[in-house]
């Protein structure tokens, strides 16, 4: 019995090692592609200067070519080398660009330093994040499906899908630890620059643990016998058989599960902070604490659908999502409503400050005003204002910042609150990889299944931030157009207008998914 | 249920093209015309990455939809 137990055993500890390579190395270019996007404030004073166009330019590429345009290539470029040469290898490439690009961009001088080439360096080495993001993952996923036992496979890919989520979450720990570990000046000189050096730590050690790896069964098998296609782009793109899945994946599961993904991690944290006006810290533990209760879920559910099928799991995430979304940000707005809260009685503390301005006669008025609730929640409200010695001058409009500190009972439903988009985005995102290996053939597996994942990630998800602040906004101003002329406003709750983007996609693919993808599950070893 | 997935085909030719329409001609040219960076990358996002994909996607999708590729 023994003897039958020992290859079992071995078989079972290779198993582990594959998903341990494999899902530290896409944490870790998680994690390279996160820092750049949490430590953009800073990056952008220190590249790309607001007041110099061109710098605003560079800034705007950096921002949207890097995870819109540039991910869908790297899966195309990456995804026909993993399909020709392997997997193995490949992955191994993207996860050395991204290294050195995320190390680069900690070295390169700022712009008051070397001028215009520094924002064009950042730029080039975004690019490079994105290319290599657009590569790694397919390339990960692949490798482990390809490794896994039939049955399993759906629980064994479901740790690579863990990655993404605790990127992020170990790069907000990363960047709240430096800034706690320095002054808010250290931080602002040097400070920042932390995170994106120890990477290169982090990627040497992946990259010596999966030197040693061998190379997919599956790929390898199709090698041997000699079934490798010539092109993998034109057998992918150019061939109904396979085009129509490619589609199919797209508009029936990645674009919706994008969408899912990017509303409970991002637009979250968004809202929380430029909606709800929660103080940055604050809003980076929600977020945070969220991450962390949530992450054990991918594992569960990409799980199940190994029991009861990856359409089941991933329809009914999308769907629950779609139709409480407007429910949960409603709550998540009223949490920090500090007009529905009770002022404690003699807490509102007001002082004014004036400020000399550089080369200027007039003078910065700040008002700064402190208020306390009986629920533990503190608001500071900043109205900066100009004060100006010319009477005839036509007066500026003040700047109101409100800061908002939820008391403990506020923290933890918020918490809560973002805790079951997270629980969503685990039910959409778990079973994925599995659901998509198992779409299409050995042959053209690396390619076909990268380029719809990072369409409907990088492009639908991707998008959703400026697309659902896009249409808050002009809600919003719709409406002040409408109570200055004094009719009614069009928009009852403003904030709560840019969910119609993920629920609209949401819904598209919920059809899409539940009218076309298969619910049964399929063998891999073509 | 092969029926139906053939007709919704037609639903998707309709959508992306409504899709399109809705992004390039409703959104983007507007943006356009405001001009500046915060309007204009938007703008282009939309005419150039966003709608030749949902158009041009939904409408394949749909074409093979109709021609009953997706039937079991």
């Amino acid at each position: 019995m023994s003897e039958s137990i020992a290859p079992l055993e071995n078989e079972g500890k290779k198993l582990r090692k594959v998903i341990a390579a494999s899902s530290v190395g896409t944490l870790i270019e998680w994690y390279d592609f996160y820092i750049f996007g949490s430590l953009s404030v800073v990056i952008a004073t220190k590249f790309f200067p607001a007041d110099n166009p061109t710098a605003a330019f560079l800034s705007t590429l950096a921002t949207f070519a890097a995870g819109f345009v540039v991910r869908p290539f790297g899966a195309l470029f990456f995804g026909r080398l993993g399909d020709l040469i392997g997997r193995k290898y490949t992955f191994m490439v993207t996860l050395l660009i991204m290294g050195f690009s995320t190390f680069a961009i900690g070295l390169i001088p700022g712009y008051e330093t070397i001028g215009f080439l520094a924002p064009v360096l950042v730029l080039i080495l975004r690019l490079l994040q994105g290319l290599a993001l657009g590569g790694e993952y397919g390339g990960a996923a692949t490798y482990v499906a390809e490794h896994s036992e039939p049955g399993k496979r759906g629980y064994r890919t479901a740790w690579i899908q863990t990655t993404a989520s605790l990127g992020l979450f170990i790069s907000l720990l990363v960047i709240l630890a430096t800034k706690k570990s320095m002054s808010p000046e250290a931080f602002a000189n040097f400070g920042w620059r932390i995170p994106f050096l120890i990477s290169i730590v982090m990627v040497g050690i992946s990259y010596f643990i999966r030197k040693n790896m061998d190379e997919s069964p599956v790929f390898q098998k199709a090698k041997d016998e000699g079934k490798i296609v010539a092109n993998p782009l034109k057998e992918s793109f150019g061939k109904k058989l396979n085009f129509k899945f490619v589609l199919l994946a797209l508009f029936g599961a990645t674009m919706g599960q994008g969408v899912v993904w990017y509303t409970g991690q991002f637009y979250a944290l968004s809202f929380l902070q430029k909606v709800a006006n929660i103080e940055f810290e604050q809003s980076n533990y929600i977020i945070a604490a969220s991450l962390a209760g949530g992450t054990g879920f991918f594992i569960f559910f990409g799980w199940l659908s190994d029991k009861i099928g990856r359409k089941v799991v991933m329809l009914t995430g999308m769907l629950l999502a779609i139709c409480t979304y407007r429910p949960i940000y409603q709550a998540m707005y009223e949490t920090a409503d500090v007009s529905l809260k009770t002022e404690v009685v003699g807490s509102r503390k007001v002082t004014t400050d004036y400020m000399m301005i550089p080369k200027s006669v007039d003078l910065k008025k700040i008002i700064k005003t402190k208020v306390a609730y009986t629920d533990g929640t503190e608001m500071t409200e900043e109205e900066t204002g100009l004060v100006t010695l010319f009477p005839g001058k036509n007066p500026v409009k003040p700047e109101i910042k409100k800061t908002i500190h939820v008391g403990s009972g506020g923290f933890w439903y918020l918490i809560f609150l973002v805790f079951i988009q997270v629980l969503y985005v685990t039910m959409v995102y778990g079973p994925i990889a599995a659901f998509l290996v198992e779409m299409f053939p050995t042959a053209i597996r690396y390619t076909s299944m990268s380029l719809p994942y990072h369409i409907g990630n990088g492009i639908f998800g991707g998008l959703l931030p400026a697309v659902a602040t896009y249409l808050a906004s002009k809600a919003t101003a719709a409406n002040e157009v409408a109570k200055t002329a004094g009719q009614q406003i069009p928009f009852d709750k403003p904030y709560l207008e840019g969910l119609w983007y993920p629920i609209i996609i949401g819904g598209v693919c919920f059809v899409i998914g539940l009218l076309y993808v298969n619910g049964k599950d399929k063998e891999i070893n073509d | 249920m092969n029926a139906i997935r053939r007709v919704f085909g037609l639903v998707w030719i309709l959508l992306g093209l409504a899709a399109g329409y809705f992004l390039v001609v409703l959104q983007s040219f507007a943006l356009f015309e405001k001009g500046g960076m915060d309007n204009v990358v938007p703008a282009i996002i939309y005419s150039f990455i966003l709608a030749p994909l949902l158009t041009g996607g939904m409408v394949i999708f749909g074409l093979y939809a109709l021609q009953n590729e997706y039937q079991r």
